[in-house]
């Protein structure tokens, strides 16, 4: 169980690292911006909730701020999106609850869960994050366009992180 | 006084959530004014290293075009040398060599991080301090301006870039001097928007833009871009100037900040002036 976390935060630190120093670098035109980092956050093991969860988004996202520039708004972003994933994973919750040892990704649930669950996370950390970013009404289309951009992009990565964070089990 | 424990406990999760929240709002909104200083930039020693580290490897594959770029301008200053100038043909000339003062020095500096679609953009620079560099000092490229100076540590500086949505410069027309104020939309890396030009200026696409004294931060003339197109929109007294900008923010990798000798002399007789008037 240890070790399993620390793998965990392992892969984080690359995955922060990796979107630092490249993530940030790749230009695909002005209404695309990738933030593939969120998926140290969606990809937490369940056992993971309450205070410590808000403290790893804040970190996380602070992380951020500090190569982004952006002075808390990734940090403020984090923090809703971990507020978010606790409500968002008791509506989601089977009827008898969790499975112990289960893991939040498509290989324990399905695609169809998966799309649900990350997807509502992304569209809410991206349109709460774009829109601190711009900070003005008569952008608002602008804004919202590259919102649903991005969140097409992060999740198209986020679902090919999954395999990096789990790997399928043995059979 | 039991209940309202009780109730706190219940809800830690939300008290926890609203209290971490406001402490991210009391940082976007510390320092924020006109050109915003925070407490978290990339301007710090660690994030400066990590940029300095990622820099280096890259930089190579950039060699070309700043060659390219350098011996241009290294033509462009060969004709300015003396000795590509005839002397003057009168045997009485005026030594003029204590009449000038040098008002701005030019520090060479290298972009280790910098960004062009994001709406807030910021570059890095690897020099601070130490080398001699402030805070509103203005940073440009050989061929166009870059940005301005928003935070230093000792060996890095962060650089707010035109692209920001808060930067505002003042530019002037070249050939007649009529001015505005340098926009960016956020639409296009390469274009900016400069408004409140009157509108009995005479505007022709692919004009010269210059910086304006006027702001005292950047010195006059250096070059901005040209004039893509101008519209008048409606209801509005002066032409808004849609400019190409000259320098390739996506690619600057050499750049020079602008050290103004007498902004504080200028500064300190401007704020007399102007509590003068408050009175």
């Amino acid at each position: 169980m240890t070790t399993d976390y620390y793998k965990y935060t392992f892969k984080s630190l690359v995955l922060l690292l990796a979107q630092i120093l490249i993530v940030q670098n790749i230009y695909l035109g002005n209404y695309i911006i990738l933030l593939p980092y969120i998926a140290v956050l969606i990809f937490l093991p369940f056992q993971i909730e309450g205070i410590t969860l808000l403290i790893i988004c804040f970190f996380t996202g602070g992380f951020l701020d500090f190569f982004y520039d952006t002075s808390g708004i990734h940090a403020s972003a984090c923090l809703l999106l971990g507020f978010a994933r606790r409500y968002i994973l008791k509506i989601l919750a089977p009827r008898e609850g969790y499975e112990i040892g289960i893991r939040p990704c498509v290989e324990d649930f399905n695609l169809q869960w998966f799309i649900t669950y990350a997807g509502t996370l992304v569209l809410i950390h991206h349109l709460y994050f774009f829109f601190l970013e711009a900070f003005r009404f008569n952008e608002i289309f602008r804004t919202l366009f590259r919102v649903i951009l991005s969140s097409i992009g992060t999740f198209a990565m986020l679902y090919a992180l999954n395999f990096l964070f789990y790997k399928p089990r043995q059979r | 006084m039991k209940s309202l424990l009780a109730f706190l406990i219940k809800h830690h999760f939300v008290f926890v959530f609203l209290l971490l929240q406001a402490l991210c709002i009391w940082l976007m909104s510390y320092h924020k004014g006109f050109q915003g200083s925070h407490i978290l930039n990339s301007s710090n020693a660690f994030v400066g290293n990590i940029y300095q580290i990622s820099q280096n490897t890259s930089e190579y594959f950039n060699l070309k075009y700043e060659n390219q770029k350098l011996s241009a301008e290294n033509a462009l200053l060969r004709n300015l040398l003396l000795n590509n100038y005839n002397a003057a043909p009168q045997k009485q000339f005026i030594k003029n060599d204590t009449l000038y003062k040098q008002q701005y020095i030019y520090l060479n500096a290298q972009v280790v991080n910098s960004s062009v679609n994001k709406r807030r953009n910021y570059l890095t620079l690897n020099i601070g301090k130490h080398e001699g560099v402030g805070k509103d000092m203005a940073v440009a490229s050989p061929i166009g301006i870059i940005g301005i100076v928003t935070d230093v540590s000792e060996h890095f500086s962060s650089v707010m870039s035109v692209l920001h949505k808060d930067t505002r410069v003042n530019c002037e027309l070249k050939k007649d001097g009529s001015y505005g104020t340098l926009i960016w939309d956020g639409r296009d890396y390469d274009y900016c928007n400069l408004t409140e030009i009157p509108t009995h200026a005479k505007i022709k696409q692919g004009d010269t833009i210059i910086t304006s004294e006027l702001s005292g931060i950047f010195p006059k003339g250096l070059m901005v871009g040209t004039i893509e197109s101008y519209e008048r929109r409606i209801n509005e007294a002066y032409y808004t100037l849609r400019i190409k900008l000259s320098a390739n923010l996506k690619r600057v990798n050499h750049v020079y900040v602008i050290i103004n000798k007498m902004k504080g002399e200028r500064d300190s007789l401007e704020r007399k002036a102007q509590i003068q008037i408050d009175n």
